[in-house]
């Protein structure tokens, strides 16, 4: 498998680190239901799901990956930092 | 038999090698299957599971009788292909499954008890009793599996791996293949040509065909060198394209080194043995050909039996005349050239037999049409051959029986990402489904086109549309003339009748077997495949599977595309593990970091203790100590009376810049770090997002908008990627930098009373208790060299911590040790470390075990209220602040027999030793001097409540069963003077 990162271009999966599900984080002060889900609950759909990509052996960037879990195909990659992950503060 | 004058290879030199110990002559260029022949060997070895007498069948990759072991020791190959295997002066290769000779085989008596053997017959046998199966029916059906064996010992090859990148991968050099090529090569697109054979044109070199007016060979040769000028072209010989992986990743073995004597002598040879390619393709062109397909009929096996295409390549390409009476046995047109060709070449053929009425008259040889092979006679190779027309059964003298059953399109490759191929009526076989890989075109007879003329339209068409989606204009092709002869076949499988008929010759299955699977209602395909283990070793079925689907559609009903294919999954040919693995062995497997202080360290003769990568020194021993006992006590003793000197530097150093640094470092950490003063240091506590600590560490703030902190050696790179995360992903608009500084600076702990006044002769700045204070940080002038000093202890004496760029690290540890045994102190190691910090009850990750809270720890207060930090909201779930958890305490035997050992588990005296019992678990051990006597530490049920209490303690591994008495984690100087004093 081959992720074009934003910032190194087009590398060998084995370059990055899987995270899972690219959740919102939730907001300081969220109850503990949001929590659960945030941390433990996953939708494993077979299908199009944005996931969290790390890139350990490139350029350290978190990196935001919109894959088809049943093809492999990498539809869109993005900096992490730009995809509003971090939920309110 | 070699025919003077025929084949490629006029004027190649002789080579001697040896089969089963007997030497023979070869040409350069040979396979050891082509010199055998020449040789007229063509009994090479042994089959599965009967040990029936086998020949080579085929000329290619896909061959499943002819396996020969080569080398010995650490270099034999085992089940290698005497199809590949090119001669070299030397080569020694030998049959395999036979014993004591490939000639006399005792194993053979199994095909005697055929009967007993058929399909199913593992399941049906070895049911019971139960207790047999693991000491009796494993062992000795393993002992009689197999083809090859291992020699046991380590590989001694050297084996690479490599990348690649092209905007083209060309997969076979047949016609298709090398029109694709040159399309995509003149057109000016990166183009990787890959091949598995050791010389490129395919099929080309096997026929008679011209193309453009000339011979085809000669065509290609063309070809090639044109290819070759060609900058932006890169040709690979012997290397088979093994796997299509996603985003146009291609996985290629290439064979270096295995045709060369080299290579078994080590000695001098510095090329691999083979090197596994990763390959990154825009754009395929799969031209990878088709394999022709037996047909079965009654002892269909024996030696001298071949595949029609294989005895033309053996007579067109290296010379060799596989027979002197040779018949040919067919179902489609184009086998019949099998028999034109020997005949020109003066070999007699026999007869040639077709199944169809309406089959081609042919040249000077008898046809007989609608007739069928039914049987063969012969012990080590085929002398007759039985033949049922309409006019009764017939038998015919042969020495050679060419067959075809027609060609499979090898569709492998474009099913590796879970598409299936579709039947093709015309030519009876299996055809890639459009856009089966992206990327992936299809081209010549791997696409079911079995023309010269339609492989190089095919090929040049396939370039075409991948230099349109390049954006590259292609020339319009110039397609020379070839033969477009129509391939014309009828359906023939098997042939019916009594006795076993070969459908896979590799693992002896039989038509009788695929009918009893289909009785015994293993209809699927993927059962069917199971149960009679048709398809599968080293040869997957290659030549076989579709002719087993076949029979097993005739026996259930249903047609070819109903029944289906079993899954082609990767490799395409067999990759050796140390392929795949290359350089991951040894060092390459596990890098070694090695300290500032390793040298200094070893020339003391320290034992060295791995952490992660790590090597730290464990207990440097000194004259007369004969156990790291007496080492590690006597470190310990020195750091609490003196001075000891340990290098930390192996913890990981995270430099933080930024005015919002303070902010990211209370975002990590439970404790806050914005409000500490500049020059001071503090202790933190990390969890994960799911509320459970992850590391621990110290931080120093070295001015207002710079920290440096510390993480555990063994998270380093956890806690960057979680610290990363918390930038990156949660604040990306924090005005924060940071970045590793582990192996920048060397870091040495300089601990014990007598630490302030080695470093007052040491650092140019007056060290006390007021330019250091306890938790003090500051630079500092060391020797001479600007570096930094912490006032931090692991040990709880006075102590601190002393860093200098990487580059001093060698000289001021000796430095220190210098310094610190002229005060009666010196070097500590891991294994005093670990003592030193369990008397104090300071936690590691032998703690810090993934499964512990802050409240476990007894940390619950270091979680501020006033501020959100990650894992805090879970971290308040009320599972994980429950007084029953099992929490830090400390241990000390009580009793006689005083041992405490780490991973031993606790238990409520007078409780039965059961897991429901448990009530807590040692993570930490050590005998301490200072105390005199075994201490631990350990995770209790409601442990702080329980001071006091004896509790008995098992450790089933190790044989001890003690009691203990349950005491505070702080066993020495709890009060923590010596560390502030």
């Amino acid at each position: 498998m081959r992720i074009t990162c934003p910032l190194c271009g087009e590398r060998d999966r084995r370059e990055f680190y899987y995270k899972g599900a690219a959740l919102v984080r939730p907001a300081e002060g969220a109850d503990l239901d949001a929590w659960h889900e945030y941390v433990n609950l996953r939708e494993n759909p077979a299908g199009p799901l944005d996931e969290l990509w790390y890139h350990e052996m490139g350029c350290n960037s978190w990196l935001k990956v919109t894959r088809d879990t049943a093809t492999h195909e990498i539809l869109d990659v993005q900096l992490a930092s730009e995809a509003g992950l971090g939920g309110e503060t | 038999m070699r025919l003077p004058g025929k084949g490629l290879n006029q004027g190649a030199k002789p080579i001697t090698f040896s089969f089963n110990g007997r030497h023979m002559m070869g040409l350069e260029g040979d396979t050891l299957a082509a010199a055998l022949l020449a040789n007229d060997v063509h009994l090479m070895g042994r089959s599965f599971k009967y040990h029936r007498p086998r020949g080579v069948l085929t000329a290619g990759s896909e061959e499943p009788n002819a396996l020969v072991t080569t080398g010995t020791g650490g270099e034999q190959d085992p089940n290698v292909r005497a199809t590949q295997q090119e001669i070299f002066e030397g080569l020694e290769a030998r049959s395999q499954n036979c014993w004591p000779s490939v000639e006399r085989d005792v194993m053979a008596v199994n095909d005697l008890a055929a009967p007993f053997f058929t399909a199913g017959f593992y399941y049906k046998t070895f049911m019971w009793p139960a207790a047999f199966w693991e000491k009796l029916y494993e062992p000795m059906i393993r002992n009689a599996a197999g083809l090859g064996a291992l020699s046991g010992e380590a590989d001694q090859d050297r084996y690479e791996k490599a990348f690649a990148f092209c905007d083209v991968l060309v997969i076979g050099s047949g016609p298709a293949g090398l029109m694709a090529a040159l399309t995509a090569g003149r057109a000016g697109a990166d183009v990787i040509l890959c091949e598995e054979d050791s010389r490129m044109g395919g099929r080309l070199l096997a026929e008679r065909e011209e193309i453009g007016g000339k011979p085809g060979h000669d065509w290609a040769a063309e070809a090639l060198a044109e290819l070759d000028a060609m900058d932006n072209v890169r040709l690979m010989t012997r290397t088979a394209v093994t796997g299509a992986y996603d985003q146009g990743t291609y996985g290629a073995l290439e064979r270096v080194s295995h045709h060369l004597p080299q290579r078994h002598s080590l000695k001098g040879s510095h090329l691999p043995r083979e090197c596994f390619w990763r390959i990154a393709a825009k754009h395929a062109v799969l031209a990878a050909g088709a394999i022709e397909r037996p047909v079965a009929f009654r002892n269909n096996d024996r030696p001298g039996i071949m595949m029609a295409g294989a005895v033309r390549a053996y007579l067109n390409r290296w010379g060799v005349a596989p027979g002197e009476r040779v018949t040919l046995f067919a179902n489609n047109d184009q086998a019949h050239r099998t028999a034109r060709d020997l005949a020109e070449a003066g070999v007699h053929i026999a007869a040639v037999i077709d199944s169809r009425h309406e089959a081609p008259d042919g040249g000077p040889y008898q046809v007989i049409k609608g007739a069928q092979v039914c049987g063969s006679a012969g012990r080590q190779r085929v002398e007759s051959i039985t033949v049922r027309s309409i006019k009764g059964e017939e038998k015919i003298q042969t020495d050679c029986l060419a067959m075809s059953g027609g060609w499979n399109p090898s569709v492998h490759l474009t099913c590796h990402l879970n598409s299936r191929p579709v039947w093709k009526r015309d030519v009876l076989a299996f055809v890639p489904a459009e856009g089966a890989v992206p990327g992936m075109v299809t081209a010549g007879a791997c696409n079911g086109t079995l023309s010269t003329a339609g492989a190089l339209r095919e090929g040049a068409n396939a370039a075409a549309k991948v230099l349109e989606a390049l954006g590259l204009n292609a020339a319009a092709a110039d397609l020379p003339d070839a033969e477009d002869d129509p391939y014309r076949i009828a359906a023939l499988w098997a042939v019916p009748g009594k006795g076993r008929a070969w459908l896979d010759f590799q693992n002896d299955v039989t038509v009788k077997d695929v009918k009893q699977a289909a009785v015994e209602n293993f209809r699927s395909v993927e059962h069917m495949k199971r149960y009679t283990t048709q398809g599968m070793a080293t040869d997957q079925g290659k030549n076989s599977n579709v002719a087993a689907l076949a029979v097993l559609a005739d026996a259930t009903g249903r047609t070819i595309p109903e029944t289906g294919t079993t899954t082609f999954r990767p490799p395409f040919v067999p990759v050796a593990i140390g392929a795949i693995g290359a350089g991951a062995t040894d060092e390459g497997f596990k890098p070694q970091r090695f300290l500032t202080s390793h040298a200094e360290s070893e020339a003391r003769g320290a034992h060295q203790l791995e952490v992660g990568l790590w090597y730290r020194a464990a207990y440097y021993p000194k004259p007369g100590e004969t156990s790291w006992r007496q080492s590690c006590d006597r470190e310990v003793t020195l750091v609490r009376n003196a001075v000891g000197i340990c290098d930390v530097s192996t913890l990981g150093k995270i430099d933080v810049q930024g005015a919002d640094a303070g902010k990211l470092l209370d975002h990590l950490y439970t404790n806050t770090f914005s409000t500490l003063k500049v020059g001071k240091v503090r202790y933190g506590l990390m969890l994960r997002e799911d509320g459970f600590v992850m590391d621990d560490g110290t931080t120093a703030r070295l001015d207002e908008n710079h920290y440096v902190m510390t993480t555990t050696t063994a998270a380093a790179g956890q806690v960057m990627a979680h610290m990363e995360f918390a930038a990156q992903v949660l604040h990306p608009d924090w005005d924060v930098r940071f970045t590793s500084v582990t192996e920048q600076w060397a870091q040495f702990a300089v601990a014990g009373p007598k630490s302030q006044e080695l470093l007052n002769g040491l650092v140019a700045e007056d060290v006390n208790g007021e330019t250091w204070p306890f938790m003090g940080c500051g630079e500092a002038t060391v020797l001479g060299v600007k570096g930094r000093l912490f006032r931090i202890s692991f040990s709880g004496e006075h102590a601190y911590e002393v860093a200098v760029p990487a580059r001093y690290g060698g000289s001021l540890f000796r430095e220190l040790l210098k310094r610190a045994e002229a005060m009666g102190g010196g070097a500590y190691g891991m294994e005093a470390l670990n003592v030193l910090r369990i008397e104090k009850g300071l936690i590691t990750h032998a703690e810090i075990n993934g499964t512990v809270t802050a409240f476990d720890l007894g940390m619950q207060g270091m979680m501020s209220k006033k501020k959100d930090f990650l894992g805090k909201p879970m971290s308040t779930r009320e599972g994980l602040m429950a007084e029953d958890r099992m929490r830090l305490v400390g241990l000390k035997p009580v009793g006689a027999a005083k041992e405490i050992t780490a991973g031993a588990h606790l238990f409520t005296p007078g409780d039965p030793v059961e897991r429901i019992y448990d009530q807590g678990y040692v993570t930490s051990a050590g005998y301490s001097p200072t105390l005199g006597h075994p201490i631990g530490l350990a995770f209790l049920k409601e442990g702080p409540d329980r001071l006091g209490e004896t509790v008995r303690l098992v450790d089933h591994m190790r044989g001890v069963d003690t009691l203990c008495e349950v005491v505070s984690p702080v066993f020495f100087d709890p009060e923590g003077d010596r560390a502030r004093g």
